[in-house]
């Protein structure tokens, strides 16, 4: 059995490649991946902890993201192409009225 | 053998996290983007987890990226948009803050697992935990009311996509 | 020997033995289609090579490797050399959780004619139907075509529409049975009556219908329809990566018409003959179905389409699940 402690790690680094991810890049698309990596390291804790101590807890909670994670890719992606329409380009740089 | 396919695992989607954000092409992202999901799976797999694994393919690498990718090839983006970000200071601190993450991270694990204590699990355990009939069973007993939520908020996920993205209703 | 070094011994044998044959399905898959077709609109077929043809596929093969391979100057190289592969691979690892045959005895070894009876078989058949959808859609974004672009877009949008209803269709089958093994679902079906095709006539119905639309088949076939698209996603491909697409979509079409018979028809179970020939001939029943469709139906629009996907087939899938629960509780 591999050690908890190796999945807790990996999961942390993950998480900071997403971290930085979403801090350095402007194209609006990678920064959604950059979440997604998040949500995928959060999981990975999530798996390992439940089986670890054996309750399927975890696993549920993993399943709730997924959907969440479905949702918010449908929601968010449906923003990214109004904001396109409006200003042809994804950069969040440019992005910074409320209303338009 | 298990530690070598997990150190393996572990490689394959930490390297491929880091071209996510690192590539000029934004397709060329969402590959290296299914790919860490696709070993994210894997990694399910070797926790015995194999419903979780399989779910992670279906729903990541069926369903969502190929929204993305769908979006991304409808968009045909202009090339200079990718890439890390051209300001010197943002790079600069933004990597900072993610190494001292990471250090907090590392150290909040270290202290917390020393003052668990951990008993190791069997293999058998660890199936049984993950098979879809224990995950089922849980899902439609202890946790009915968060999964009936989930479908509102699918529901008001469609709307809203469909809301914000159509032109005309 | 070691019981492991046993157990991998048998699998990679397995593996090794079903490839063939799949592959050998496969070429003359291509025959006969070509050979009923032909007689179905009254022309002959490929005769020449061969006594009926039957060297045909063969020269095909040949003829494919030898042809030369452009690759057009504004591509992406890297995703125009994947994309084949990874539409290729998808389609030939689906097999590995299909049961046809009962357990056999060889060399005093009690061999399950399955490669490996996962429980959670049937999503992973559809997990790797979902990843299905790659090779095409970056086929079609690598070759920097408009009519590749558009023929992948299309197959992209048409095979999620046609995921939701094709998996959604298969929901009252586990119901029934109660188990996501296909072995399981298998020895569910052990006589004529207790086929699920009986049970579930419109889950069958539905399945088929987008099976054929997984597969980008006839009357289905839009992402490569010749008279609008020119050949869709594979416009740009020529050799041997023009091959593996065609193989690919083949593929498809048996492992739908192998998972047909295993979920409806009761598998390999069956009187007097051997359980692989049983098998064998469901499948069969179903891969003429699929040729005589091609033959017989005009291409759909796209609009209609779209909308008999998610108008008809979502709606009636969802209420082949609720009649099932509603019987299943009286």
């Amino acid at each position: 059995m591999i050690p908890l402690s190796y999945y807790l790690i990996l999961s942390g680094v993950l998480f900071s490649i997403g971290v930085v991810g979403v801090l350095i890049s402007r194209n609006a698309i990678v920064i959604f991946m950059a979440i997604e990596v998040m949500l995928n390291a959060v999981s990975l804790t999530l798996v390992a902890f439940s089986q670890q101590t054996g309750s399927p807890a975890g696993q549920v909670f993993v399943f709730l993201v997924m959907t969440i994670a479905a949702a918010e890719a449908a929601v968010g992606l449906a923003i990214i192409i109004v904001i396109f329409r409006s200003k042809e380009s994804v950069n969040v740089d440019e992005v910074n009225l409320m209303k338009w | 053998m298990g530690t070598i396919f997990f150190f393996v695992l572990a490689a394959v989607s930490v390297i491929s996290a880091i071209l996510i954000v690192a590539q000029k092409n934004a397709v060329a992202s969402a590959l290296y983007l299914i790919v860490t999901l696709c070993s994210q799976a894997m990694l399910y797999l070797l926790l015995g987890a194999s419903f979780l694994a399989v779910i992670q393919i279906i729903v990541y690498a069926g369903a969502i990226m190929v929204l993305f990718l769908f979006v991304i090839m409808l968009l045909n983006l202009r090339r200079d948009e990718f890439g890390p970000d051209k300001k010197k200071i943002q790079r600069v601190l933004a990597f900072a803050l993610g190494a001292v993450w990471l250090i907090q991270v590392v150290a909040v694990i270290k202290l917390g697992l020393s003052k668990m204590s951990l008993s190791p699990v069997t293999p058998e355990a660890a199936l049984e935990t993950g098979s879809v009939q224990t995950i089922g069973k849980s899902l439609f007993t202890e946790y009915l009311y968060p999964f009936e939520i989930t479908s509102i908020l699918l529901l008001v996920a469609i709307l809203g996509s469909i809301v914000l993205a159509k032109k005309k209703i | 020997m070691n019981p492991t070094f046993l157990f991998i011994l048998i699998t990679v044998i397995k593996v090794v033995v079903i490839v063939h044959i799949f592959m050998f399905i496969l070429s003359y898959l291509t025959w006969a289609e070509r050979k009923l077709l032909g007689h179905i609109q009254a022309r002959l077929g490929p005769k020449n090579v061969g006594p009926f043809g039957l060297l045909q596929p063969i020269a095909d093969g040949i003829k494919l490797l030898f042809k030369e391979d452009i690759i057009p100057a504004q591509a992406n190289k890297i995703l125009f050399v994947i994309a084949p592969v990874l539409s290729f691979i998808p389609a030939l690892i689906v097999f590995a959780v299909i049961p046809f045959g009962d357990k056999v005895t060889l060399f005093g070894q009690e061999i399950d004619l399955i490669i490996s009876d996962i429980n959670v078989g049937l999503l992973y058949i559809f997990a790797i139907t979902a990843l299905g959808v790659y090779g095409i859609a970056i086929a079609g974004w690598a070759s920097n075509s408009k009519y590749s672009l558009l023929g992948g877009l299309r197959s992209m949008a048409q095979m999620i529409s046609y995921e939701v209803s094709y998996t959604l269709s298969i929901v009252g089958i586990l119901m029934l049975a109660g188990s996501l093994s296909l072995v399981d679902i298998v020895k569910m079906q052990d006589s004529f009556w207790h086929m699920f095709i009986f049970k579930q006539p419109l889950a069958f119905l539905i399945y088929l219908i987008c099976g054929i639309a997984e597969t980008n088949r006839a009357p289905f076939d839009l992402p490569e329809a010749e008279t609008e698209l020119v050949a869709g996603f594979h416009t740009e491909y020529s050799s041997m990566k023009f091959g593996m697409f065609s193989i690919a979509e083949y593929a498809n079409v048996v492992n739908v018409s192998a998972i047909a018979t295993t979920l409806f028809l009761g598998g390999w179970q069956g009187p007097y003959l051997p359980p692989v020939v049983w098998f064998l001939l469901k499948m069969s029943a179903f891969l003429f179905l699929f040729i005589w469709l091609r033959a017989t139906l005009p291409r759909f629009r796209y609009d209609q389409l779209m909308k008999f996907g998610w108008q008809v087939l979502l709606p009636l899938a969802l209420l082949n699940i609720l009649i099932t629960a509603v019987i299943m509780i009286i």
